[in-house]
């Protein structure tokens, strides 16, 4: 039998690197596996003003690198691999990869969320030719024009503050009469010239000629529908889990969303989850944090509990089970 | 990986002849940073069967623009100056849709 790992965990944003971290900081033989970008939705957020001790303009991406960093040098393995399915039915578990597999005593689920699409007609036609979820990536594009932001959470108010550097006028399109993002996020955005808001508003289409020219918006109070014109639209209106590889094997809500309890462990024994792919009230970088570095603790736990005899000094010493 | 910029865009992509891969990147994309190694391993692989070419938009803005890209990262394919297909956005661009996309395209 090959190497096994203590604990094999999937995604490489705050949760997955706090993780690493804990766990190597534990001497677990600790992987993580990453098949996209490192740092998750936090590395393509530039403001990140609410992670204590981030001060003085520290950018997503760069806090998030550090994490990485960190959780590396304490011995954590970094792997860039896309993940396909696993097998938990033996106790060592094993992460399909699509080349090649990893086995695992214990699996920490990291994966996060992702961002869910507005469902508009011309919404796919005119992505990356006006249409955007990550206002880091092409904010650039939209120096001196109008923009519209769709959505009244956190990642909504927080982005269209931010396009306000590049963009001439910024209009929030809300479905509701208030927003959901935290007070002082709503403040900021309030006393900003270039922000206006358009209430209880849906965009029912994305509409342009190669690129975005416009949309059409529907006030749900009154019916009316009106033309818009813009040249870029910037949705966020939520996430959804990013689940596809574990459907079927853990206990799930209605939403998709993993269900594990406070100590993060799924109804798999020797499977947590971590970070925005569970359930959860609060999706921030800090609570993420704090779901890795709780996963991990209880990865050790279950493995001391389950795997006694494979962690003496000598078995350790030869990387694990052999 | 040739660098394409608005002083060799015409000549490099436009006017030459058969197909073009074209990778439009920016400073601040992360998705785009993290894929740039995967798309240079492809360059290796393929660069002989295909023209691969990288494009900063942020040192090139109004030429992004011009060839109607507002969002990155995205990837076109041009044939003879004509842009034939292209993908768009974080999740559409992986390593294997890249990979995808020259292999329909190199000769």
């Amino acid at each position: 039998m090959g190497k096994v790992y203590d604990v094999a965990i999937i995604g490489g944003g705050p949760a997955g690197l706090s993780a690493g971290l804990y766990a190597s900081r534990a001497k677990m033989d600790a992987v993580i596996i990453e098949k996209g970008k490192w740092g998750g939705q936090a590395a393509t957020t530039e403001e990140l003003e609410n992670y204590p001790g981030s001060m003085e303009h520290p950018t997503g991406p760069k806090v998030m690198e550090r994490m990485k960093i960190q959780a590396e040098a304490f011995g954590t393995e970094c792997l860039k691999e896309d993940v396909t399915g696993f097998d938990f039915s033996d106790q060592i578990k094993t992460v399909k990869l699509s080349k090649g597999e990893i086995k695992a005593k214990a699996i920490i689920y990291a994966t996060g969320a992702q961002p869910m699409l507005l469902g508009a007609p011309g919404e796919l036609e005119f992505r990356g030719k006006g249409v955007s979820y990550c206002a880091t990536c092409d904010a650039d594009f939209f120096t001196e024009l109008d923009v519209v932001v769709i959505g009244g959470g956190d990642a909504a108010v927080e982005e269209a503050i931010y396009l306000t550097k590049f963009a001439e006028k910024v209009t929030i399109v809300h479905r509701r009469d208030e927003f959901r993002a935290a007070k002082s996020i709503v403040e900021n955005a309030m006393q900003n010239d270039k922000i206006s808001v358009i209430w209880n508003t849906v965009v029912e289409e994305i509409y342009g000629d190669g690129i975005v020219e416009g949309v059409k918006m529907k006030n749900i109070k009154n019916g009316e529908v009106t033309d818009f014109r813009t040249d870029g639209v910037f949705v966020f209106v939520g996430t959804k889990p990013i689940t596809e590889t574990i459907k079927g094997l853990v206990d799930m809500d209605a939403k998709g969303y993993i269900i594990a309890d406070e100590e993060m462990r799924t109804s798999v024994e020797g499977v947590f989850a971590a970070g925005d792919v569970r359930v959860k009230s609060l999706r921030q970088v800090i609570t993420a944090c704090a779901d890795g570095a709780i996963a991990a603790v209880n990865a050790e736990k279950y493995i001391e509990k389950n795997f006694e005899h494979i962690l003496l000094p000598d078995a350790k010493k030869e990387g694990g089970w052999v | 990986m040739l660098d394409v910029n608005k002083d060799n865009f015409d000549e490099e992509v436009l006017q030459t002849a058969g197909p073009v891969l074209v990778d439009f990147w920016g400073e601040k994309c992360e998705p785009c940073k993290a894929l740039m190694p995967e798309v240079h391993r492809l360059a290796e692989q393929y660069g002989d069967k295909l023209k691969m070419c990288k494009l900063n938009t942020t040192e090139n803005r109004r030429l992004a623009i011009s060839q109607k890209v507002l969002g990155l990262p995205t990837f076109i394919v041009y044939k003879d100056g004509e842009r034939v297909k292209e993908i768009s956005g974080g999740e559409n661009c992986t390593p294997e849709a890249v990979e995808a996309l020259i292999k329909e395209f190199m000769k």
